[in-house]
């Protein structure tokens, strides 16, 4: 019995190491532990074996049985890893082929110039929000102190619908009915549509956007702008950026500035860009008039507030290198897709 | 405005900045350079000299050899110029030296080297030089030869600088004035800044007018009747003018300044409006009828001939400066013909007055005139410094030797502007402008800028030159710009927090612009105005009430005169204009406002209702659209059940292939492929489908608001039904049929085949459904089913729809 079983095992040990496929291994399997397997056979034999010996002869069997299986596991083992490997070398790619494109649309360089400004003030706590487009004359004009008759009202080229009613020429008539809701602090930027009575060229457009921003609390003071807009533009155009303030004159602010950022192709030294100037001018900013203030119902000796007005294509066109502004209304594909 | 630093200087004496500093200092404290410019930026190595010899050329007829004593030799020159002659002394530019252009009056950049060199076989070692060549023109230099080299005064000093001689060793800046600072469109103000930004003295020019004993009440009466528009009016009387050129200096300063000289009087009269940004008019006093000037407004219909040979109409508003019988000038605008100076004039009236700014300026438009004088007075004037630059012009014509001033001035000024009083709360300003500036250093800076203090009162004593200083908010701004805006420190605003964050709308527009571009759609913007032809394109019937519409009263043109109420022509346009350059599949959106009107013609502000427009052309059709739409309205949490109505009647879209979108029983929008008549309207082919979706609809029923319903434990059932059906019943009514009668076991549907052709009948179409079914408390069986399914065919069957095995 002992010879018989030692037999078996040797045998089958052999022809498992032989096996070189997963079938060829269930073959044998099946042959020596199924259940007209060899092995079984010699089970079914154990009636013969006298009674004492069978717990033996019982352990015997069972140490072939363990034996042949953990054979067989091992070999099954490299054989899968094996037929794995011949696969995955049989499934090789060529990775370069082209790929498979999504058709995802782009945005306008104006928005994703937009989305870049409402992203760094909102993260200043400030509430994006819009106004008219045809509006009063005295929303754009009146209330931002600039009277009837005032000259300022020629140099911006108004579209008027009828003497009460224009195209509203600047995003700052936002703030008016900002202030006029009373609700206060405000903290605001109200991006839009302007338009203006130019010709369409390379630099100007009839219809543009600009980006209003209005502050308004008890304490907010001309140190305040400065760093606000010194942060936005770090943010906009790089942590070296630096700011300057030049004093200049809107009729809604007073003192007013403008901003100039340090050129952030040349960071300065002078280039195309900047003409040479190694400045960019930005934005045009201030406190606001106190007579402001007051036409909104605001009392100016309790609060004050800082404004500013950004040109968003003017940003859009600088910071993307855009060389001509017809190409912002014109949505060609070829140049949408590069946004 | 332009400036010569020479000028400037003349009244801050003490300035001693390089141009460079001058540019940055001014900019910063508010006086902005635009830009500057060296007159003798590509001048080298210019000097006097004398021709002392000239002989032919042997080899060449137009050219001769000149001896020339440059100060410190002599030197051989070969030149062309024909005016060239011995003794004349001439700007010589000598070797390895540099002109700024050629004689024809071009500039080089970077100028034009001279070397030592043979002309037809001669050697030529140097270049007498023309006015063009050194960079200006006959125009700034009136006593120039015609053509060939400038001839100098024949005192001019042999050897030295030519280019200091000839005042080109300048600069001069242009400014960026704003349109407060009136006092800054004369030199004198630019001074005052100069002086005040580089902390020198000013010291303005000093004026007397020695004048006659005769008085000036004899010769001239004025009655300002218009008082309103003529604050006040100064004259004076100059006998036996003497017409000839001015001097050099002062052709010099006008010529730095862009200004052509003319003659001693007019030149008297551009000089002093250069330096005191006050414009000054001359009148032949022998036209003048009545010995009298009369200020008054004109007549409507009245006609008058202005100086320039031109007639011009006036109206009631014009103001006129009148004689005893007719009028004689424009007042602020341009004299008259009748009355202008002419070689022959004896004697003259001097006028120098102030006018309302804004009369001046709409005047000027209606009657198509702007001159330098209008353009002065149109921002407004101090009338105080109307007689003092009266005074400076007479003071000029008597230093000039242009004429004798008869003593005394008339002065019609009725109402004496006083300066205007501010109060002085240092501490406001500081509060302010987040800054500590001591009062002292306030002080000094108003010291500087003119301003003086009342102690007494706190208040602040503002010139009348400064009309641009009215509130404390101004004096913060005179401190800030002489403290620097650089000084002051740089903070963030502290106080209540507020939560940044976008408008509800700008929100679910965002939302709107995520799902249109990863659908493949890229954002367009168009022009909100068009031309109300586009209604023609569109097929728009005559009737249509989007006819009314916003009209831009001053329009660029027609083409961009009304507010647009539809938005598809910007979507058109701009999907022709990829189609024209063969760009192939292009999607593109756009969302921006309709304008309409609640009146016509519109009275109050018209209704503005942002629309999504989708447009594209190429890969995909009216389901592609249709697939966006309901992508859009889900993302949106819109998610009842959109249907559509293909009875749209959209006059620009195809008639069979239209449709209104429909949620909540609300028309939000439409979509459809476009009419081939429009197609060829626009100068496009192939076909091309667009959707409008009235956002402020979608707003309304937008939600960002989610809530978990659980995932299904239960398997569904499917049944699948196949019909055959009349082509005229929609697919959209068997839908109805499947929600209505399959109520809430009914999961989905999904229609997986539709057919029409050769083995169904003509005018049939088979349609096939897969019907789901789902219970979420248990597994269905066919007994929940069959009912459902037997409700719905016998619906179908009701319809003349066919069922098939």
């Amino acid at each position: 019995m002992n010879e018989k079983l030692q037999k078996i095992k040797e045998e089958a040990i052999m022809k498992i190491q032989e096996a070189d496929t997963l079938e060829k291994l269930n073959e044998i399997r099946v042959a020596v532990l199924g259940k007209k397997g060899e092995l079984t056979e010699v089970l079914k034999g154990m009636k013969d074996v006298a009674a004492e010996d069978r717990p033996k002869v019982g352990q015997l069997v069972n140490d072939t049985r363990t034996a042949i299986e953990e054979k067989l596991e091992e070999v099954k083992t490299m054989l899968s890893t094996k037929e794995r490997e011949a696969k995955l070398k049989a499934e090789v790619i060529d990775v370069t082929l082209p790929a498979k494109k999504s058709i995802v649309g782009h945005k306008h360089p104006n928005t994703v110039a937009l989305e870049e400004l409402e992203r760094i003030f909102i993260g200043m706590g400030y509430e994006v929000v819009e106004g008219p487009e045809v509006e009063y004359d005295y929303y754009n004009f009146e209330a931002l102190n600039i009277p009837a008759n005032h000259p300022a009202k020629d140099e911006q080229d108004t579209f008027y619908i009828n003497d009460k009613i224009v195209l509203r020429t600047q995003t700052s008539s936002v703030q008016v009915h900002e202030m006029e809701k009373g609700k206060l602090p405000i903290r605001m930027i109200a991006p839009g549509r302007v338009f203006r009575a130019d010709e369409v060229d390379a630099t100007h457009s009839p219809s543009f956007h600009q980006v209003e921003g209005l502050v308004i609390d008890k304490n907010v003071t001309f140190a305040d702008l400065k760093g606000t807009l010194a942060q936005f533009a770090k943010e906009l155009f790089g942590e070296d950026t630096k700011v300057k303030f030049r004093p200049h004159h809107f009729p809604f602010t007073e003192p007013s500035a403008e901003m100039d950022v340090t050129c952030f192709k040349c960071n300065g030294k002078g280039c195309r860009m900047c003409k040479g100037e190694g400045w960019i001018e930005i934005l045009g900013c201030g406190m606001v008039h106190p007579h402001v203030l007051e036409m909104s119902n605001i009392d100016p000796n309790e609060y004050q507030g800082f404004a500013f007005g950004i040109g968003l294509e003017r940003i859009a066109l600088l910071k993307y290198e855009i060389d001509d502004m017809r190409l912002l209304y014109e949505n060609d594909i070829r140049f949408l897709k590069q946004f | 405005m332009n400036t010569p630093m020479s000028w400037i200087k003349a009244y801050v004496p003490e300035l001693d900045v390089t141009d460079e500093e001058y540019r940055d200092g001014m900019t910063l404290s508010g006086t902005k350079v635009e830009n500057f410019e060296r007159l003798d930026a590509d001048l080298e190595k210019i000097v006097i000299g004398q021709v002392t010899k000239v002989e032919r050329h042997p080899d060449a007829d137009k050219l001769v050899i000149c001896q020339v004593n440059v100060g410190t030799e002599t030197i051989q020159i070969v030149t062309g110029a024909p005016n060239v002659f011995e003794g004349a002394k001439v700007p010589v530019c000598l070797d390895g030296g540099k002109v700024a252009g050629g004689h024809d009056g071009k500039k080089t950049p970077g100028g034009i080297k001279i070397k030592k060199g043979k002309l037809r076989g001669i050697e030529s070692s140097g270049m007498m030089c023309s006015i063009e060549e050194l960079g200006s023109s006959k125009d700034m230099y009136p006593d120039a030869a015609e053509d060939g080299l400038y001839i100098l005064k024949e005192d001019a000093p042999v050897g030295e600088d030519a280019v200091a001689y000839l005042g080109l060793r300048e600069s001069v800046f242009e400014y960026e004035v704003t349109s407060n600072r009136v006092d800054c469109f004369g030199i004198l103000g630019i001074a005052r800044e100069a002086a005040a930004t580089f902390r020198k003295p000013f010291i303005a020019p000093k004026v007397e007018v020695k004048a006659n004993d005769d008085d000036v009440n004899k010769y001239i009466k004025v009655d300002v009747e218009d008082t309103d528009l003529c604050p006040r009016y100064c004259a004076r009387v100059v006998k036996n003018v003497k017409i000839g050129p001015s001097p050099e200096w002062m052709q010099r300063r006008l010529a730095a300044c862009g200004i052509r000289p003319i003659n001693n009087l007019v030149d008297i009269t551009n000089y002093v409006m250069e330096e005191y940004g006050q414009p000054m008019h001359a009148y032949d006093l022998a036209t003048l009828k009545g010995n009298r000037i009369v200020v008054k407004r004109a007549k409507d219909g009245d006609t008058f001939v202005t100086l320039d040979g031109q007639e011009r109409k006036m109206d009631s508003n014009v103001l006129m400066i009148c004689d005893d019988e007719k009028a004689v000038g424009i007042a602020g605008i341009m004299g008259g013909e009748n009355s202008m100076i002419t070689d022959d004039v004896k004697d003259m009236l001097f006028e120098a007055a102030c006018f309302d700014g804004t009369n001046i300026r709409l005047s000027s438009k209606r009657v198509g005139l702007r001159t330098d004088a209008s353009g002065k007075f149109e921002k407004g004037l101090d009338p105080n410094n109307a007689s003092a630059a009266l005074d400076r012009a007479c003071q000029l014509i008597e230093e000039l030797g242009a004429g004798e001033v008869v003593g005394g001035m008339v002065d019609v000024y009725k109402e004496v502007r006083q300066p205007k009083r501010i109060p002085f709360n240092p501490a406001k300003i500081n509060r302010l402008l987040g800054t500590d500036v001591s009062v002292e250093d306030m002080l000094s800076y108003f010291d500087m800028l003119e301003i003086e203090y009342d102690k007494a009162n706190e208040e602040l004593i503002i010139p009348t030159f400064r009309q641009d200083l009215v509130g404390e908010a101004d004096i913060a701004e005179e401190v800030a710009r002489f403290y620097g805006y650089d000084n002051i420190p740089v903070s963030l605003p502290s106080g209540e927090a507020t939560a940044g964050k976008l408008s509800y709308k700008l929100r679910v527009e965002e939302l709107v612009r995520e799902v249109a571009k990863f659908s493949g759609f890229s954002q367009a913007m168009t022009y909100s105005f068009e031309s109300p032809k586009v209604f023609d394109k569109l097929l728009i019937p005559a009737d249509d009430s989007l006819r009314n519409t916003v009209v831009i009263s001053n329009p660029l043109g027609e083409d961009f005169s009304i507010m647009r109420t539809i938005p598809l022509n910007g979507m058109l346009t701009s999907l022709a204009t990829n189609y024209n350059r063969r760009n192939k599949d292009v999607r593109l959106y756009e969302l921006a406002n309709v304008y309409i009107p609640k009146q016509v013609p519109v009275t109050e502000l018209p209704e503005e209702r942002m629309q999504l427009t989708l447009g594209m052309y190429g890969e995909g059709d009216f389901f592609t659209m249709k697939g966006v739409i309901e992508e859009i309205l889900t993302t949106a949490g819109l998610d009842k059940k959109v249907t559509y109505d293909p009875n749209a009647g959209k006059t620009f879209l195809h008639p069979g292939r239209q449709a209104n979108v429909i949620y909540d029983g609300v028309v939000i929008g439409y979509l459809g492929e476009v009419h081939p008549q429009v197609l060829d309207n626009y100068d496009m082919g192939d076909r091309a489908y667009v959707a409008v979706l009235d956002m402020p609809e979608i707003e309304k029923r937008t939600s960002f608001d989610r809530k978990y319903s659980g995932i299904a434990k239960f398997p569904a059932v499917t049944r699948d039904i196949s019909m055959v059906m009349p082509k005229d019943i929609l697919v959209g009514e068997v839908e109805e049929v499947i929600e209505k009668c399959g109520g809430k076991l009914v999961e989905s549907y999904n229609l997986f085949d539709i057919y029409e052709g050769s083995q169904i009948k003509e005018g049939y179409k088979s349609v096939a459904y897969s019907i789901s079914f789902r219970a979420n408390d248990r597994t269905l069986e066919d007994k929940d089913i069959t009912p459902v399914m037997e409700k719905i065919l016998k619906k179908l069957g009701e319809m003349n729809i066919e069922l098939r095995a």
